[in-house]
C-alpha cells in the first residue's frame, strides 16, 4: 500500500491527546503511525487535512499546529454533523485516518518585515493559530503582531489554555471580545468589526488575516476598508464544502477555481477576481 | 495487422462470443423502455437500434465503487483499545464495451483530462480506463436532440474509442483506433476491409449531413461569465427545473462524486458514489450558508462548468459531448443548447447596450 500514489488513502494515525476546548469544539493531537511518514511530513501554515473517523467518514480541518512544532499534528473540530460528532467520541489511543497536507497556504514569506493583525471569530481561530504560532516561532521576521479573537461567550473561546500566555506576551497585542456581557469577563465586549475599529491597526505596511463565519467576514472587511486596508492587504480562508480535497469531486469550485487546491487561502484582491459565488 | 476489417452482420454474435471468451463483455440491452449497458448474455441480442438511454460511463466510472476497506480489531495487548486495518481495493480484469455511440465514448476524454492529468492520477479511474476497450458504433443519422457537431465531435467521432464500427452493406467496417483495438480485430470472423473504405467514408459524410448546421460556441466561455450575476436571466432559464438530477446522472461528461463510509459490523468500506450538483445539499456548508441556494445558481454552475470553466482549464475543450441525453431525459424540458445560445445572445446584447434579443 502506497499512500503517496493513491490520493484517497489516508495515513493511519493515533490520537495522543484530546482537549475539550468549548462545549462543541474538541482538539485532537495526532501522530502518523508510520514513523518514516511522520518524520517526512511537511506542511505550510494554512494547509488542511482530511480526518477520518473510520465508519463515519472524512471531513476537512485545518492543521492548526504550526510546522515549527512537529511533535504532533493538531486539529480542532467543531461538532457540526455526522463525521464531526463521531470524531468527538474518540479518545487518546484511538485511530484516525489523515490525508494531508492539502490546499495552498498563507503567504508568510511575502509578509516578512510587515506588521500583522489577526482577526478570528469562533472556530475561525483555528487556521489563524497555525500562522500565529509560526510567526511567534520566527518572531524576528515580522513587525508588530496583533490578535483580535472573538467568540459568542467566554465558554465559546477555544485554545483557552493558551490565552493567558498570548495575553501576557510583550511581543503580541492580544484583544479578546465576546458578543454580550458575561459575569467574570475582564476583556472587551462587542462585535469583532466594532472592536477592530476601536483597535484601529495602522494599514501601512500591514497585512490583516481574518477567518470566521461569513457574516463576520463581511463586516470585518468593511471595517478593514474604513481603516485603509487595500484588497491585497487582506487575507482570508474560504470554507467551501469539500470532499476529495484534490480537485476532482467538483464540489468546491468557484468558476474555474477549486478551493481545495487553489485555496483555502485567498487575498481579498483574488476573491474579487472570482465569479461572485462565495 | 490491417487497421480496417469487415464484420458481416451474420458474424456479429459469433464475434461477440469470441470477445466474451477473453474479456468481460458489456453490451447495450433493452430493459423496459430503456437501453442500458450490462453484461453480455449469449441468449439475448444486444440492442443497438438507437443510442442507449444511459451512457457507458459507469463501465469506467461506476455509480458506486469501493476505494478501500477497513476493519476494527481489538488490540491483543490492551483489549480496551481498538486498532484499525486498512486495505486498498483496486479494480482488476479487462473488459470490452460494445455498442456505445461516439458521444458516449468521447465523454471519457472529458474525464481523462481531469482524472489522468500530470497533476493528479486517480488510480481507480486510470486502472479501469486502461483495462476497458470500446468498440463504438458510428451513427447513421442524427437524433432530434443531438448536437455533437457543436462541440467539435460528430456521428463518426472515434475519440475515446478503440474500434469504430461504421455501417456498410451487410455489416460494418471495423476501424482500429488504438493498438489494443486493432488487436481485437485479429479474428478469423472478420474479413479484409479495403473494399468497404469508400462506402464507409460516404456513410460518415451522410450522417454528418443529417445534422443541422452547428452553432458557433466560441463566445460561450466569455458569455457565461458575462451573465454570471444576471440572476433574472438564470431564474428564467431554470424556472421549469425541478432539481431531479436526471441531467447529471445520465450525462456522459458529469463526474462529480461523493465519498462516504459504509459499515458492516466491525468492518466497512469507503465508497465513491456519483453526486449531483443540481442538489441543494451539494454545497451546503456547516454554518448553514449555501453558496448555491437556488436552482438558478445550481443550473448556472452546471452549464458554466461545461461550457466555460472546464474549457478555461483544459485548452478550450468543452465538457459536453452533445449527446442530448439531458435534453431528452429532463422531465421539465430544460434544454442546455437553448441556455448556452441565450447566454451568448444576452451577453452580446448587454455589451451592445440593449437587454433584449435572446433566442430562447
Ligand atoms: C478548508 C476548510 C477548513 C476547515 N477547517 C475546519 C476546522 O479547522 N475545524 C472545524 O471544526 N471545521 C473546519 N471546517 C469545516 C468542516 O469541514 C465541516 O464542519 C465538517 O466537514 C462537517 O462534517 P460533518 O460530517 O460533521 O457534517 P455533515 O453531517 O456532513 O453535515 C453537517 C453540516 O455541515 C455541512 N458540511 C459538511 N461537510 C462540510 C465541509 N467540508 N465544509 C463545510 N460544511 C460542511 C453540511 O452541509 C451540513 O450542513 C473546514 C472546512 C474547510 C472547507
Ligand atoms: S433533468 Fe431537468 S428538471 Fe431535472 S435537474 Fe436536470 S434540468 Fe432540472
Ligand atoms: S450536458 Fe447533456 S448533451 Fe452534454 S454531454 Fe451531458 S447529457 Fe449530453
Ligand atoms: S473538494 Fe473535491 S474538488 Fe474540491
Amino acid at each position: 500500500m502506497s499512500c503517496s500514489v493513491n490520493p484517497y488513502l489516508p495515513d493511519m494515525a493515533t490520537i495522543l491527546e484530546t482537549v475539550q476546548e468549548t462545549p462543541n469544539i474538541k482538539t485532537f493531537r495526532v501522530r502518523l503511525d508510520n514513523p518514516d511518514r511522520m518524520a517526512a511530513f511537511r506542511f505550510q501554515p494554512g494547509q488542511v487535512g482530511q480526518l477520518t473517523s473510520f465508519g463515519a467518514g472524512e471531513s476537512t480541518f485545518v492543521i492548526n499546529s504550526p510546522p515549527t512544532r512537529m511533535d504532533y499534528l493538531q486539529f480542532s473540530v467543531m461538532r457540526a454533523g455526522e463525521v464531526t460528532s463521531s470524531l468527538h467520541g474518540l479518545k487518546a489511543g484511538d485511530k484516525v485516518g489523515v490525508r494531508a497536507p492539502l490546499g495552498n497556504h498563507f503567504p508568510y514569506e511575502s509578509m516578512k518585515g510587515k506588521d500583522v493583525v489577526f482577526i478570528g471569530g469562533g472556530i475561525g481561530m483555528a487556521p489563524l493559530r497555525t500562522l500565529l504560532l509560526f510567526m511567534l516561532d520566527n518572531r524576528k521576521d515580522y513587525g508588530s503582531i496583533s490578535l483580535l479573537y472573538g467568540a459568542r461567550s467566554p465558554e465559546d473561546m477555544a485554545f483557552r489554555d493558551e490565552l493567558p500566555e498570548w495575553l501576557s506576551r510583550k511581543d503580541l497585542n492580544t484583544v479578546l471580545t465576546i458578543d454580550r456581557e458575561a459575569p467574570g469577563w475582564e476583556h472587551r465586549v462587542g462585535l469583532i468589526p466594532n472592536v477592530l475599529r476601536e483597535m484601529a491597526p495602522k494599514a501601512e505596511n500591514c497585512v490583516a488575516i481574518t477567518c470566521g463565519p461569513p457574516i463576520m467576514i463581511k463586516f470585518t472587511l468593511q471595517a478593514l476598508k474604513e481603516l485603509g486596508f487595500a484588497d491585497d492587504q487582506i487575507v482570508t480562508t474560504l470554507e467551501k464544502r469539500m470532499k476529495c480535497g484534490v480537485g476532482l469531486c467538483g464540489r468546491c469550485n468557484i468558476g474555474g477555481k477549486y478551493v481545495c487546491v487553489d485555496g483555502p487561502v485567498f487575498t481579498y484582491a483574488q476573491l474579487k477576481e472570482l465569479p461572485n459565488e462565495l | 495487422m490491417e487497421s480496417s476489417r469487415y464484420l458481416p452482420e451474420a458474424s456479429l454474435d459469433a464475434w461477440l462470443g469470441e470477445l466474451a471468451s477473453s474479456h468481460e463483455l458489456i453490451v447495450p440491452r433493452r430493459e423496459g423502455d430503456a437501453i442500458v449497458f450490462g453484461p453480455y448474455d449469449p441468449a439475448v441480442s444486444p440492442d443497438i437500434s438507437r443510442d442507449a438511454t444511459a451512457p457507458p460511463k459507469s463501465t469506467v466510472f461506476p455509480a458506486c465503487e469501493e476505494l478501500m476497506r477497513y476493519s476494527s480489531v481489538k488490540d491483543a495487548d490492551d483489549p480496551s483499545r481498538t486498532l484499525v486495518r486498512m486495505e486498498e481495493v483496486m479494480p482488476s480484469g479487462s473488459r470490452v464495451v460494445f455498442g456505445a455511440r461516439p458521444c458516449g465514448t468521447r465523454g471519457f476524454t472529458v474525464y481523462d483530462r481531469v482524472f489522468d492529468a500530470p497533476a493528479m492520477h486517480d488510480p481507480y479511474y486510470v486502472a479501469r480506463r486502461q483495462n476497458t476497450l470500446f468498440v463504438t458504433l458510428a451513427c447513421s443519422e442524427a437524433g432530434s436532440a443531438c448536437f455533437c457537431h457543436w462541440v467539435g465531435s460528430g456521428p463518426a467521432d472515434a475519440s475515446g474509442s478503440d474500434v469504430l464500427l461504421v455501417p456498410v452493406k451487410g455489416g460494418w467496417l471495423a476501424e482500429g483506433v488504438s493498438d489494443k483495438g486493432r488487436e481485437l480485430l485479429d479474428s478469423p470472423l472478420l474479413a479484409p476491409g479495403d473494399k468497404y473504405a469508400g462506402e464507409a467514408k460516404a456513410a460518415k459524410a451522410k450522417a454528418m449531413e443529417s445534422l443541422e448546421s452547428a452553432a458557433d460556441l466560441k463566445p460561450a466561455p466569455e458569455s457565461l461569465l458575462a451573465v454570471f450575476d444576471d440572476m433574472e436571466f438564470w431564474n428564467r432559464m431554470s424556472a421549469k427545473c425541478i432539481s431531479c438530477g436526471a441531467c447529471t446522472y445520465l450525462c456522459p461528461t458529469c463526474y462529480c462524486f461523493n465519498i462516504t463510509d459504509e459499515n458492516k459490523g466491525m468492518e466497512g468500506s469507503r465508497l465513491r458514489t456519483w453526486d449531483n450538483c443540481m442538489s441543494f445539499q451539494f454545497t451546503l456548508e456547516a454554518s448553514g450558508h449555501n453558496p448555491r441556494p437556488t436552482k438558478a445558481h445550481r443550473l448556472k454552475n452546471r452549464v458554466g462548468h461545461k461550457f466555460s470553466y472546464y474549457p478555461g482549464l483544459h485548452g478550450g475543450a468543452i465538457a459536453c459531448c452533445g449527446c442530448g441525453r439531458c435534453i431528452k431525459s429532463c422531465p421539465a424540458g430544460v434544454d442546455i443548447r437553448q441556455i448556452v445560445l441565450a447566454a451568448m445572445d444576452r451577453a452580446k446584447a448587454t455589451s451592445q447596450g440593449n437587454t433584449t434579443g435572446e433566442r430562447a
